[in-house]
């Protein structure tokens, strides 16, 4: 295929995404589910990428996304959190004197720092995120993956003691956390971003750090052989991962208005690990959908699991809060165990691939036509 | 601090080091074997601690004590068969995925079941019975965890190291391939290896939530990572490193909680398994590997 | 100065109680072709293993272009066992790292195929071309970089049509047959820019056919490439034919070196391969 006619296609493709937002924006009032469900699944998309980014390309199992988004989350929010509310927010131990002269320099900026304020939160969060991994990398990146797994989980944990204790009261707000963050403008703007993220670390991996990655996780021995510094290649995989980590937390702060340290337990990195175990661990394409579906599913479309469910006076059995979660955990174990490529396996979306299955589809028609007659499909 | 509310806790600190200890060699047993870091294994513990609660409520404890560890090592197995097995030959991080999967049901499967609100823990009277020694006070269970600790670990040493089984998890442990070649049937070994870890998780859950007094579905979370590091601070595949390396956890946290640093005990024990991996990953009865190229 | 490229000096390489390699010393000069033989179990892989970093040798020195890149003394309880053995020679420890030496010079080849195998023969090719790349990540990410990004594919379009594998470039590297896969490894480590060449056993698992062809091959990226050999083999008749000179390693030790009449006609290579027949024994 041409690469004329590959921009083409994606341009339209783009404009029929965006015209869909559009519509969705303007008619907010009558798609609500949709419109906050596919905004929290962009939202998602971004972590999990940036998961699959560590895990998938690089071979790091790394289990500290909670962490990490944490640390996003809590910087954008105080970013983000109107000057006038803020003592309403921290009502009970009060604001730390530090975050008020931050705030009040914020709001002495000029007027256009301030409309790109979310845009610098979000930066602030992720670049916070990158150098906590940076840190917590020097040590643990010279583990093996096993151990490398147990000690992100670790540091995760960490990170929600350190914010949910009460020293740090007047800075996270404690176990109250914080509210009345600022939120998105639109879901357009909520896409955009996460498109950026995602452009960006599909264009590392494509790029020749990106297969210098791929061959860590190949084999690292024989990377190494061939000159790629392990350690330097695995520590800017997991700070740009952490990164990406830390905006999505942002992201998810500015999404949910209020957060505190229970949304970053360690079963929100489990249900990030979900995502990229069903779309594939190696393809972005595949977490980009798998986190949209899973996250429609799960928010909307299967919301029945949760609520006692009757056909005619009979109850069926097992619908009841919960239940919506074990559907999820064993639809996660059905991957691992009989399934393991997932959606995609390691391949993405090309215009290629679609044009040889659309044609594979057409010749297969034209075959079932001129074989059995005319009346099967047109 | 005071000299007898030094004792006090350091009391305290063995007992919970105990406990620790139980469910550190489940994890250094499964991993000595399957090279698995076997994320669910806080949650049989937590699952046994629901166990009990339903146990109580219509048994005497002489006998729900009992049905708890074959539940437990039920369940245990049955993980092991499901789960883990199927992925002997897969990649390594296939089978963790595998493992924190089962530990995501164990835990959504709790919520569902027992929704997310704390349980109360059954009482076993006698085990709460309080003793004095002159100005240190403990309830009797505080005194058996260490003492029964040991014993079971002197068991479990005796079975490793004078048996045909022991042998064999031994023999799996050192080398899975040959040992399948030398004719050692290795899902009999690893199922064997899951009854002893869960065995030790019932004892140890019975143990430590008779202490906490209630159960939620993620009350085995922390636990089970601090008994991993306490596995690796003694060397993973080493049971009396296990055992240590629990004791050492569950004395240090204490004192930290009395001390007034409870935030960071947490901080403490992750901060400890990185250094321990920095400077000896083999930890201090961990045997040193070398991978060939 | 010398014309030697690669210099070991008094290399011990001990794991617990084995030592793999004892008091090795030899030397590898430039353009040579140089084969390293030896009964399995002697030595040799792990003598190439602290040639490119991957052991720190437990004793002695490697020089590269006489640069020191590698070097230890015994310490603790070795240091009784290795007493007087260098004399102090070499106090400091040295330990440059697999990649480091590579981007020195050093490529090799593994015994038991070690391809990216999940990548195309293409993208094996291509990693190896990364360390030689300049951009950094932020330009190769935005795509800065795509003048050099376009050479690094030419040249690695180049090597895999020397190696004879454009035909296969698309395909998996663990789909190819075992033949291609050890010319892959070669490609891959061409693609480093290397001045010495390691090869591990390049002829293991070929045909007959293809080992034939392998002399003329070598011979053919040494002159191509301006590269230094230095190989480990098994296959006699190649090591004969192909070899400027050869060494020996038995138990770790060497035995004999020399050419290759020399080496062949040496008694106790001859007992080493053979067996040596003790006070009647078989």
């Amino acid at each position: 295929m041409k690469n004329s006619k590959k921009i083409t296609y994606s341009i339209i493709l783009a404009v029929i995404i965006l015209a869909f937002l559009f519509f969705l924006e303007t008619n907010k009032a009558n798609y609500g589910m949709a419109y906050t469900v596919l905004m929290k699944g962009a939202i998602l998309a971004v972590v999990a990428v940036s998961m699959n980014l560590v895990t998938g390309f690089t071979g790091l199992f790394s289990l500290g996304q909670a962490g990490f988004m944490a640390i996003g989350a809590y910087i954008t929010a105080i970013f983000l959190i109107p000057t006038d509310t803020i003592q309403d927010v921290y009502y009970i131990s009060g604001v730390s004197p530090a975050i008020m002269n931050f705030k009040n320099l914020l709001d002495s900026t000029p007027g256009w720092l301030q409309v790109i304020n979310p845009y610098i939160a979000l930066m602030t969060g992720g670049l916070a995120a990158a150098l906590f991994a940076a840190l917590i990398g020097i040590p643990v990146l010279r583990l093996k993956s096993d151990y490398l797994a147990i000690a992100t989980l670790g540091f995760s944990e960490i990170m929600r003691a350190i914010i949910s204790s009460p020293q740090l009261d007047t800075i996270t707000n404690g176990s109250y956390g914080l509210k009345k963050i600022h939120g998105f403008s639109s879901i357009i703007q909520t896409f955009t971003i996460a498109a950026v993220c995602i452009t960006f670390m599909v264009l590392l991996i494509r790029s020749t750090y990106g297969r210098a990655f791929k061959a860590i996780r190949e084999d690292d021995t024989a990377a190494e052989a061939m000159g790629i510094n392990l350690f330097k290649h695995k520590q800017l995989s997991f700070v740009v991962g952490s990164f990406f980590s830390g905006v999505s937390g942002g992201m998810l702060a500015m999404f949910m208005r209020s957060i505190d340290s229970k949304t970053f337990s360690v079963s929100l990195t489990y249900d990030i690990l979900l995502i990229v175990v069903i779309g594939g661990i190696g393809s972005v394409t595949g977490s980009v959908i798998s986190a949209l579906l899973v996250t429609v599913s799960k928010e909307w479309w299967l919301r029945f699991f949760d609520n006692p469910l009757y056909i005619g006076s009979f109850q069926v059995p097992f619908f009841r809060t919960g239940f919506r979660m074990v559907v999820f955990s064993i639809i996660l174990l059905a991957v691992v165990l009989f399934y393991q490529r997932g959606l995609m396996g390691k391949s993405e979306f090309s215009w290629e691939k679609i044009g040889k299955s659309v044609s594979g589809l057409k010749g297969f028609i034209l075959k079932k036509t001129s074989k059995g007659g005319s009346n099967h499909v047109k | 601090m005071t000299l007898s509310t030094f004792f006090q806790h350091i009391l305290t600190g063995i007992s919970l080091g105990g406990a620790y200890a139980l469910i550190a060699i489940g994890y250094t047993m499964v991993y000595g074997i399957l090279r698995l870091i076997n994320f669910a294994h806080g949650d049989i513990f937590m699952m046994a601690g629901y166990f009990m609660i339903f146990s109580m409520a219509s048994l005497p404890w002489q006998i729900a004590i009992p049905m708890v560890c074959i539940l437990t090592i039920i369940l245990g197995v049955v993980i092991e068969r499901v789960a883990y097995k199927p992925l002997r030959t897969a990649p390594r991080m296939s089978i963790m995925i595998s493992a924190i999967a089962v530990s995501y049901l164990l835990q959504n499967l709790a919520t569902y079941l027992f929704t997310a609100l704390p349980r109360a823990y059954p009482e076993i009277p006698f085990l709460k019975k309080i003793f004095q020694f002159g100005t240190v006070s403990a309830s009797l269970v505080t005194f058996i965890t260490p003492v029964l600790t040991i014993l079971l670990v002197i068991a479990l040493m005796f079975l490793i190291n004078h048996t045909k089984i022991g042998i064999a998890i031994r023999g799996v442990s050192k080398d899975f391939e040959t040992a399948q070649l030398m004719g050692i049937r290795i899902n009999k070994v690893i199922s064997v290896t899951f009854v002893i870890g869960s065995f030790l998780a019932a004892i140890g859950s019975i143990l430590y939530f008779t202490d906490r007094m209630s159960v939620t579905p993620f009350s085995g979370t922390l636990p089970g990572l601090k008994c991993f590091v306490a596995a690796v601070l003694g060397g993973i595949g080493s049971i009396p490193g296990a055992v240590v390396g629990g004791f050492v956890i569950g004395i240090s946290e204490t004192l930290l909680v009395a001390l007034g640093y409870s935030t960071f005990s947490d901080a403490f024990t992750f901060a400890l398994l990185i250094v321990i991996l920095l400077f000896r990953p083999t930890g201090l009865f961990g045997e040193k590997n070398i991978d060939k190229v | 100065m010398s014309n030697s490229i690669l210099r070991l000096e008094d290399i011990t390489m001990q794991f617990g109680g084995v030592v793999a390699v004892d008091n090795l010393s030899l030397e590898v000069n430039q353009n040579e072709i140089v084969s390293l033989i030896g009964p399995n179990g002697a030595g040799k892989t792990t003598a190439f293993n602290v040639v490119t970093g991957v052991y720190a040798p437990t004793n002695g020195a490697i020089y590269f272009k006489d640069n020191l890149i590698t070097s230890n003394y015994p310490k603790g309880s070795m240091k009784k066992l290795y007493a007087g053995q260098n004399n102090g020679k070499f106090n400091t420890r040295i330990e440059k790292t697999p990649d480091q030496i590579t981007k020195l010079g050093v490529a090799r080849t593994f015994q038991n195929i070690r391809l990216f195998k999940d990548l195309t023969a293409f993208e094996n090719v291509l990693i190896a071309k990364h360390m030689r790349a300049k951009a950094n990540f932020l330009s190769a990410t935005l795509c800065l970089n795509h003048k050099e990004e376009h050479t690094m594919r030419e040249e690695t379009l180049e090597l895999l049509n020397i190696l004879g594998l454009t035909d296969v470039k698309d395909e998996k590297a663990s789909s190819l047959p075992y033949g291609q896969q050890r010319h892959l490894e070669i490609a891959r480590a061409l693609a480093t820019k290397p001045e010495l060449l390691l090869l591990d056993e390049p002829a293991a698992g070929m045909n007959p056919q293809e080992t034939g062809e392998l002399t003329a091959f070598i011979h053919d990226i040494r002159s191509k490439f301006n590269l230094t050999v230095f190989m480990i083999e098994h296959h006699m008749d190649l090591v004969m034919e192909i070899s400027d000179r050869i060494y020996v390693l038995d138990f770790g030790k060497l035995i004999a070196s020399g050419i290759p009449e020399e080496v062949q006609n040496n008694q106790r290579v001859i007992d080493a391969y053979l067996g040596v027949q003790e006070d009647g024994e078989e």
